[in-house]
């Protein structure tokens, strides 16, 4: 029975890790950026989220609501006046400039909400629980589960089913050809930022309800996104949910063990599966 | 009446190398015309260079009588000048459909061109509208560059190398279709190695070598010999 529980605390984990990780595993399928400040965007929602709840006293998921269309435009300026400038054949100005806005995020957030951990606070929710037969669920981890689930289906539609999708996808494919279509590349890269940036708020949203944060949060972050993305496959956002299930259930499984263990369980689980499937564990993109 | 594209002086490069020097080109509007010659004559430049894929010297290239050589290709595209570019260059991870919808991006008010027209035009792509358009044979390929460049009902129609790599059979199929494409009213630029299927239909011919237009005329004035000479730059017997 207590096996049984581990995976499933370990499942609803993943939940949070794939949301940490569906906003990077878009952009990077787009475009092929990856972004090291992901982390620290996250936390930054967070905090965003929490100045919210603070000044207008709104409910957390109400100041989600209002915190995803700044953190969108956000984004839209981020990758339309910033980030469209680093893309190109070198992959490493891309890399060096998110690395250095990870930093100037961190310290941003340090002078303006000093290095304090804090906490987005859900009354209630936060200590309820449901009971499955014997095995008890926190709600937190379930609606977390249920988001991220809901966040991977509408992003799915997004991608499949809307002609931003088509656009999203053919610019993807070829970007060159795409502007022969009357893409225009920066606008379209400048959306699917935006995009990302509305699941870093709702991956944020969770975080701090769930955890302690501070500014220094984001890396740590960053390295389960980008683990729950390597393990799915890149271009996969079903993948990237299991990659996050996976890397929650080793984590789970490794703190059942010895406490000690939780956190090197899940980067072991990641390097075997690099060890063993490197592309990952459902590609789709091939480069 | 200005003519419907016009280029004036056109100069290209890719780096350091020149690869048009000074191209006179015109196209009248309902007009079909051929631009034929050899490997690296810059057939594909010029039409690189009219799309905006290659960003020129605004006022190199006219678009009834309006400067748009500094234009980016979106922004062309959106004044009715769609390009087919060589080599199809269909996206991989959309189907057949998709490919043609994503061709209607830019589009601008209404026209002839829909999916069921583009379907009455190639019905071999309406049974395989769900399969991925790179599992499509070279020429029904084609079909979709074709059907996706129409979708945006351009003005203007591109077409850069389309019988390139294809079966003589497959290319007469893909041909008829320029009838029915020409009865709407669009202007077609054709470029093609094959000189027999330029003459065929086009209304007037430009022949380019090494970056330079070296003859152009009516089909029916061009003179055989001229045309080899104009192609590969020495007179037929000069090659015995």
């Amino acid at each position: 029975m207590s096996f049984i529980d581990t995976l499933l605390q370990g499942i609803l984990l993943g939940g949070l890790y794939a949301l940490f990780a569906a906003g990077l595993s878009l952009v990077f399928g787009i475009m092929r950026l990856v972004n090291l400040a992901h982390g620290d965007l996250i936390v930054l929602a967070a905090f965003l989220i929490l100045l919210i709840v603070s000044t207008l006293g709104l409910d957390p998921f109400l100041a989600a609501v209002v915190a995803a269309p700044l953190m969108f435009g956000l984004g839209w300026l981020l990758q339309y006046y910033l980030l469209n400038r680093t893309l190109g054949k070198d992959i490493l100005p891309p890399l060096l400039v998110t690395f250095g806005l990870s930093i100037v995020i961190q310290n941003g957030l340090l002078e303006s909400f000093t290095a304090d951990s804090r906490r987005i606070s859900a009354n209630a929710m936060e200590t309820a629980s449901v009971d499955f037969g014997g095995i008890s669920a926190g709600v937190m981890p379930l609606v977390t589960f249920v988001s991220s689930v809901l966040v991977i289906v509408a992003l799915n539609q997004l991608i499949y089913r809307t002609s931003l999708g088509r656009a999203f996808r053919a610019t993807s494919d070829d970007v060159v050809t795409a502007t022969l279509m009357g893409i225009r590349p920066n606008s379209i890269f400048a959306i699917a930022t935006g995009t990302a940036m509305m699941i870093v708020t709702v991956a944020a949203l969770y975080l701090g309800m769930r955890a302690n944060f501070d500014p220094t949060a984001g890396p740590a972050r960053l390295i389960y996104a980008f683990e729950a993305v390597i393990i799915g496959g890149l271009g996969s956002l079903w993948g990237t949910l299991a990659g996050g299930i996976i890397l929650g259930v080793a984590q789970t499984v490794g703190a059942a063990i010895n406490p000690e263990w939780q956190i090197l369980a899940g980067h072991i689980a990641f390097l075997l599966v690099l060890l063993f499937r490197p592309r990952g564990l459902f590609p789709r993109a091939m480069d | 009446m200005p003519s419907l594209i016009e280029t004036r002086g056109l100069t290209a490069f890719y780096g350091d190398f020149q690869a048009l020097f000074g191209v006179d080109i015109r196209l009248e509007p309902g007009e079909t015309i051929a631009v034929i010659g050899a490997n690296g004559a810059g057939k594909s430049t010029l039409m690189r260079s009219v799309s905006g894929l290659i960003v020129n010297r605004h006022e190199m290239i006219l678009h009834r009588g309006e400067p748009i050589g500094a234009l980016a290709a979106p922004d062309v595209m959106r004044r009715g000048i769609a390009l087919v570019p060589e080599g199809r260059k269909l996206f991989a991870s959309l189907t057949v459909e998709e490919n043609l919808k994503v061709g209607a991006c830019g589009r601008q008010g209404d026209g002839p061109w829909t999916l069921e027209t583009i379907y009455d035009l190639f019905p071999i792509l309406k049974e395989r509208r769900r399969n991925p358009a790179t599992a499509l044979s070279g020429g029904q390929q084609q079909m979709v560059a074709i059907g996706r460049a129409l979708m945006s009902n351009p003005q203007i129609l591109l077409c850069d190398e389309i019988s390139l790599g294809l079966a003589p059979v497959v290319i007469k199929d893909i041909y008829a279709a320029f009838s029915k494409i020409r009865a709407t009213g669009a202007a077609i630029v054709i470029v093609e190695q094959d000189i027999a299927q330029a003459l065929k239909v086009a209304d007037r011919v430009y022949c380019m070598m090494e970056g330079r237009i070296t003859l152009s005329g009516c089909p029916r004035d061009l003179d055989r010999a001229d045309i080899h000479a104009a192609y590969f730059g020495a007179e037929p017997h000069e090659l015995h």
